[in-house]
């Protein structure tokens, strides 16, 4: 509040710098010193062989010693305004847009962003029909988004931080592979019961986890989805344990397979054959997954249902005073995100053809937080763009290979101190007398638990 | 006249303390019933016995439903109570849900309802007329209670933008969005000018008679309470020490003993009286 009075930072002095600077090449030494600068392995003969990297922990050591010179020369000790930072002309440039949003009553930036990009997935596999990396990129990123958008029900909406969210996934994926391949059911008819499967194993779990709370409800949750993945890797002769389930059918277009014979896709139709035809229809069929979470998200959020999700974000103990069941109201938001989850689960099976037990490590639910925290919780755009950059990204830096966690990691750090409500941080009311005014990010409760 | 809500033998022990001790009294319906006493008293504490947020030590709580059922307040959960019998409360420290708009904030006052009109989400997925003339209902009651208190200009802000006194408001609305039979306020002139005070005062009169909802009041402010209340109940150290209508509490002697604070030994004296 008061530092809005003075214009610029402290400048803290050249000493006082070099000071604090030391101070961290210490603890940067006494931590680097073991861990980088002693490397151990077993030997050929068993025996235990070392060598020393002191070279490396000097780097190390040095690029502490000089990044925490320039912060406390350039920022002081305190934590940096991020404002601060950002060129007067880019703030002007982002309050424009605010007020070029205002002028368009009913359709604001948001709107015409997702109107294109929305626009754009549906001609992205005519544009890059001979393009195969670009089509499985996008299957892949569309997938995130899925997933994204039905953990956005349980964490953005309800406020219960969810940890295994990729236990549901692994249900839904082995459900479909499992129906598929022993009962011989179609893909139209498995993608529901893979759903309602999760679904029900998310109503399993709520049940004894919901009475707990923020990091406990986020530790069981966590346990959850390890558990989940140990019993598929050891429940051998239903899920193949490490082996997985290999020859999962693959979809078809409704009931017409996407191969050269006479009554495949490409006759049909008339069309010459590709293998293309196959990896289009998986693109679309995801998008409309997608976008099928999407609506029925929308849609919640404006029924009484999702309006206690909200509520119960905000404050539970007021909730309960109204007469809102919570447990039912948590429980459903569990189970609907699960089902989601179910059905991203079953295209995973279907698109892959093969699963296994990695496919679904903590890694994965991890990653699909990410993505909600850094799209800004309960923002539908904000979880599809951070889908689309986290994913995007990771392909990026593919060479990068052993470091690409590391940018990863870093460029997490920033986006949550530039904006720690995530790119998105506003919430629109979902019900309005004159005028659907934004609210403010900071307003907007984060739940716990 | 008949009770509302009648409490006999309520007691609240915390460990070793004992907040509430032995306490009986009655509100009745269609009055305004103050719960005053000084700090710590144990008036909070009632209140959450009574709204189920605690389960008492022992005692009865008995709430008398306007179509004649009587519900066992201590052996229903929270929600039920707000829900079943009908009892809603606003909180000393403000529990508005403040990022949503003040609109949303009574359409969650609205839930159940909402809910079965919505047929437990079904037909509102759907989008059933059904449930959009119900939705519509909830949103004219909602305007109704915001030109009540003022703040029909602000329906679409959030309500974490509101100031201090306009968020009494607003949260002693949204408690009247749930049509209850008992309104418990804690407090709900804490905090306020002379001006939302007087204000307040109109609000909860105009509840009482045009709503004939029954209202329970914990007040520290002494003009509020001699104005508008019909019945008095004072705590203090979680006892009972003084019932009736204003005009007799106003000259209680062990009354004006707790909340002044005299001289130890004719405190010990007065408490001695009171039964501790
Ligand atoms: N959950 C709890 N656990 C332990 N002690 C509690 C709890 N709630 C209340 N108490 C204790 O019970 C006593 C009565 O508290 P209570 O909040 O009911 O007082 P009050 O009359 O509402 O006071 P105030 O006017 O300050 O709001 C206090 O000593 C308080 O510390
Ligand atoms: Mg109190």
């Amino acid at each position: 509040m008061t530092d809005a009075a003075t214009p610029s930072p402290p400048r803290f002095a050249f000493g006082a710098a070099l000071k604090s600077a030391a101070l961290s090449a210490v603890v940067a030494l006494g931590l680097f010193g073991l861990m980088v600068g002693i490397r151990t392995e077993t030997g050929p003969t068993g025996s235990l062989i070392y060598w020393t990297r002191f070279g490396d922990v000097a780097l190390l050591v040095a690029a502490v010693f000089l990044g925490r010179f320039l912060r406390v020369l350039a920022f002081g000790d305190g934590p940096i305004r991020l404002q601060r930072l950002v060129p007067a002309r880019w703030q002007e440039a982002s309050a424009g847009g605010e007020r070029f949003a205002r002028l368009m009553p009913g359709r604001n930036l948001g709107g015409i962003f997702s109107i294109a990009l929305l626009g754009f997935a549906l001609v992205a596999p005519i544009l890059f029909f001979n393009n195969r990396y670009a089509l499985d990129l996008g299957i892949l990123v569309l997938t995130y988004v899925m997933l994204g958008w039905g953990l956005n029900i349980v964490v953005g909406l309800a406020g219960l931080l969810d940890l295994g969210y990729v236990a549901f996934y692994a249900v839904g994926a082995y459900s479909y592979a499992l129906l598929a391949q022993n009962f011989d059911l179609s893909f139209w008819v498995c993608l529901p019961l893979a759903g309602i499967l999760a679904a029900f194993w998310g109503l399993i779990l709520g049940f004894p986890v919901l009475r707990l709370r923020g990091d406990y409800l986020a530790i069981v949750t966590l346990a959850f989805g390890e558990i989940i993945r140990i019993v598929l890797l050891n429940w051998q002769n239903v899920t193949g344990g490490p082996n997985g389930i290999s020859s999962i059918p693959r979809p078809s277009f409704f009931g017409i397979p996407f191969n050269n014979d006479d009554d495949g896709f490409a006759a049909v139709f008339g069309l010459d054959y590709s293998a293309t035809h196959r990896i289009v229809f998986l693109f679309y069929l995801i998008l409309m997954l997608a976008l099928l979470t999407n609506w029925v998200t929308l849609r919640l959020r404006r029924l009484p249902i999702g309006r206690a999700w909200e509520a119960l974000r905000e404050d539970e103990i007021a909730c309960r005073s109204l007469g809102i069941n919570t447990t039912n109201t948590k429980l459903t938001a569990f189970a609907i995100g699960a089902m989601f989850g179910g059905f991203a689960g079953a295209f995973f099976a279907t698109r892959q053809g093969f699963i296994s037990p990695e496919s679904f490590s903590f890694v994965e639910s991890a990653l699909i937080l990410a993505i909600v925290v850094l799209g800004g919780m309960g923002s539908q755009l904000g979880v599809a763009i951070a889908a689309i950059v986290t994913i995007g990204g990771f392909e990026l830096f593919r060479e990068f290979a052993a470091y690409r966690m590391l940018v990863f990691g870093g460029a997490m750090v920033l986006i949550m101190v530039w904006r720690p409500r995530g790119l998105i941080g506003t919430r629109t009311p979902s019900v309005f007398l004159k005028q659907r005014k934004a609210i403010a990010g900071a307003l907007v409760g984060e739940g716990r638990g | 006249m008949s009770a509302i809500l009648t409490v006999s033998h309520l007691t609240m022990r915390f460990g070793g303390l004992v907040a509430v001790n032995n306490l009986s009294f009655a509100a009745q319906r269609g009055e305004i019933t103050a719960l005053i006493g000084p700090n710590g008293a144990g008036k909070t504490t009632v209140f959450n016995c009574v709204t189920g947020f605690y389960k008492p030590t022992s005692g009865m709580l008995e709430l008398d439903g306007r179509d004649g059922a009587t519900h066992l307040l201590e052996r229903l959960p929270d929600f039920r109570i707000a829900r079943e019998a009908r009892v809603a409360r606003t909180f000393q420290n403000i529990r508005l849900f403040p990022g949503m708009s003040l609109l949303e904030n009574l359409m969650v006052a609205q839930h159940n309802p909402l809910m079965r009109a919505s047929g437990f989400t079904v037909f509102g997925l759907l989008g059933l007329p059904w449930y959009r003339v119900a939705e519509r209902d909830a949103i004219d009651r909602a305007r109704y209670w915001l030109d009540r208190i003022n703040l029909i200009d602000r329906a679409d802000d959030p309500a974490g933008e509101l100031p201090y006194g306009a968020q009494r408001r607003l949260e002693i609305a949204r408690a009247m969005c749930t049509e209850p039979d008992l309104l418990c306020l804690d407090e709900p002139a804490a905090g306020l000018n002379a001006r939302e005070s007087a204000e307040l005062d109109e609000l909860l009169l105009f509840i009482r008679n045009e709503h004939k909802t029954s209202i329970l009041l914990i007040e520290h402010d002494m003009s509020v309470v001699m104005k508008i209340c019909d019945h008095i109940v004072v705590l203090d150290y979680g006892v009972k020490i003084a019932e009736g209508p204003p005009d007799h509490i106003r000259n209680d002697a062990k009354v004006i003993a707790a909340y002044l604070g005299v001289e130890t030994d004719e405190v010990d004296a007065v408490e001695a009286e009171a039964g501790r």
